[in-house]
């Protein structure tokens, strides 16, 4: 298989020459890049297929190269900071970074982030369904199956739900789950969100308590993922 | 001594007391000034103004000592009513008063000046004592896991062959552990720097506490650990609007100091309930629990047990302290009877009607 291209623009040579070998360890092609003008300059000359943004650039505030870099490039771009400030997350997110980690890092983390950003961007259409183990969605048809049996859900939580699998694998905001399901008057409404996430879990995880589908990013939003990795 | 009782009375204060008392001490010397004289009462009046001087600053000691002086020359000295003074013995006893009153206020501002430099020194000390205590257990605590680090990855480099498979994957994981040890370090001097700095705000948002409590113990279990955590919380328990990263945080530290202070195999319960608008959350060990002359200590920063083990660096329960008060809040801890100790936090909240 074919595997992407990769850009990494962080001033840290450490950082750079670990991503590189994991990376390439895993079928990769890497570039990088040590200061943001570097990265833009080779993200727009030959525009990877993933960028991995570091927020701390010496010569440019990383939000704003971000915000430059999503003028033209519609590529996935991963965010990995030292910064783990909910607010800048946050931000980072609703500037159109498709996710965020913050260092350090767990490389399987990256790695799985990394697949789940690249499937969702080569898909021409959404995938209409979800096919976990025991979970299936299907978007067609708007049903939910837990362990083979239909799942009863109110016309919000499916819209929730059906959100959530339409942007598997993507951390989706507490502002822009409130804003897209309820409406822009409600977007500092959380308890609303929270109170629904509940009962979604209680419809579709083997243990509420324990999610496994729908994770909590914690002071950010939520995670669905498909438990295929 | 002295200074706890001007600290509790202000400015303001000070002088309406110390005026009211002259006018009332001088109002009961004119009543009994027939008997007693106009001498005795000049020491009567110089014992009110010394009163005064223990306690007050000098401004409001220097106003009561004039006043005084001027009221036992007009009201006392004969003629009376007037601030003509007959004799050369009377004009010398009025003078000697106002100079001892005047002394008195010099002497309480002097005191006063000694007081404050000691106490300057005194805090100059704690804090380098702070400092000492402070790069003791960060060099200890952030040199420990570096050596280890060091240390494994030159022995990963060296290419002994003695070196068994078995052999280089104990040393791997124990880069990986001590890089976890590191990055809880960093997190915590963070933390306490945030709250030094006095700048930290709550940041309230409408919580599930299931959710977060069951987040914090995923977190905690990933550490490893040998002790058994047990959950008890209502399923359907309200949402309550609090800062998540700072319960967190405090739920966090609480367990990881019961795992890492606890023998193996030892039980964790953590139970969490609502009354009213108060969020309370309480977590017991089964272990030997806390020595009790050391329970009032606990919190103190970088306060570690007498006996404690190795590792740590006395912040943890500190942040905890910190975060329950900037969300209003009080922690206590106490010895339960059969064995093990319970921390139990209370955090005054909103409370949501939605149900989660």
């Amino acid at each position: 298989m074919n595997k992407a291209e990769i850009l990494i623009i962080d001033d840290e040579e450490q950082i750079r020459k670990l991503l590189e070998i994991t990376l390439r360890a895993n079928n990769y092609t890497v570039t990088h890049a040590a200061t943001a003008k570097e990265g833009i300059i080779i993200a727009s000359n030959h525009p990877p297929d993933l960028i991995i943004l570091d927020l701390g650039l010496p010569d440019k505030d990383g939000l704003a190269v971000l915000h430059e870099l999503r003028q033209w490039h519609t590529n996935p771009i991963i965010i990995l900071s030292v910064q783990n400030a909910e607010e800048i997350i946050v931000k980072a997110l609703d500037k159109g970074a498709n996710d965020y980690l913050s260092k350090p890092w767990r490389t399987g983390e990256l790695l799985a982030r990394i697949r789940s950003a690249l499937r969702s961007s080569t898909q021409e259409d959404i995938e209409p369904i979800i096919n976990s183990e025991d979970l299936q969605i299907d978007l067609q048809s708007r049903t939910v199956r837990k362990n083979g049996d239909l799942v009863k859900l109110t016309t919000t939580e499916y819209s929730l739900l059906a959100l959530f699998a339409k942007n598997e694998g993507k951390v989706l905001t507490h502002q822009y789950l409130l804003r897209a399901i309820w409406g822009p008057g409600f977007i500092h409404q959380s308890q609303y969100l929270r109170v629904f996430i509940a009962q979604i879990r209680k419809k579709i995880e083997n243990d509420p308590n324990r999610p496994e589908y729908l994770l909590t990013e914690s002071g950010v939003g939520y995670r669905f993922v498909g438990k295929q990795g | 001594m002295i200074g706890i009782f001007t600290k509790r009375i202000n400015k303001r204060e000070q002088y309406l007391i110390s005026l009211l008392l002259v006018l009332a001490v001088s109002g009961i010397c004119y009543g009994i000034a027939t008997f007693l004289g106009y001498r005795v009462i000049a020491f009567i009046l110089l014992l009110t103004v010394s009163l005064i001087a223990i306690s007050f600053d000098i401004l409001p000691v220097l106003l009561s000592a004039i006043l005084s002086a001027f009221i036992w020359n007009f009201f006392f000295i004969p003629p009376r009513f007037t601030f003509h003074v007959s004799t050369t013995e009377d004009v010398i006893l009025f003078i000697m008063y106002f100079v001892i009153a005047l002394i008195n206020a010099a002497l309480t501002y002097k005191i006063r000046q000694v007081e404050k430099t000691s106490r300057k020194k005194e805090e100059k000390a704690n804090t380098l004592k702070l400092y000492d205590t402070l790069l003791h257990s960060l060099s200890h605590e952030l040199r420990t896991p570096i050596s280890t680090i060091i240390a494994a990855t030159d022995n990963l480099q060296s290419s002994n062959d003695n070196l068994t498979k078995e052999n280089k994957d104990q040393l791997v994981s124990e880069i990986s552990k001590a890089s976890f040890r590191l990055n809880q370090q960093v997190e915590n001097l963070l933390n306490i720097s945030r709250l030094e700095s006095g700048f930290i705000q709550p940041k309230k948002d409408w919580c599930d506490i299931n959710e977060l409590v069951y987040s914090v113990v995923k977190k905690i279990e990933q550490n490893k650990i040998t002790q058994k955590i047990t959950i008890n919380i209502n399923p359907d328990m309200p949402l309550v609007k609090t800062d998540k990263m700072m319960l967190e945080q405090i739920i966090y530290n609480l367990l990881n100091n019961a795992s890492l202070y606890t023998k193996d195999d030892s039980k964790i319960n953590i139970t969490a309930i609502n009354y009213a608008d108060v969020l309370q959350i309480t977590i017991e060990d089964d272990g030997e629990g806390f020595p009790e002359e050391e329970i009032g200590n606990v919190f103190d920063k970088f306060y570690r047990l007498k006996n404690a083990k190795a590792g740590g660096t006395g912040l943890g329960l500190s942040i905890v302290k910190g975060f329950t008060e900037v969300l209003k809040g009080n922690v206590s801890l106490k010895n339960v009877s059969t064995g093990g100790s319970k921390f139990t936090i209370e955090i005054p909240c909103e409370v949501s009607h939605l149900k989660a």
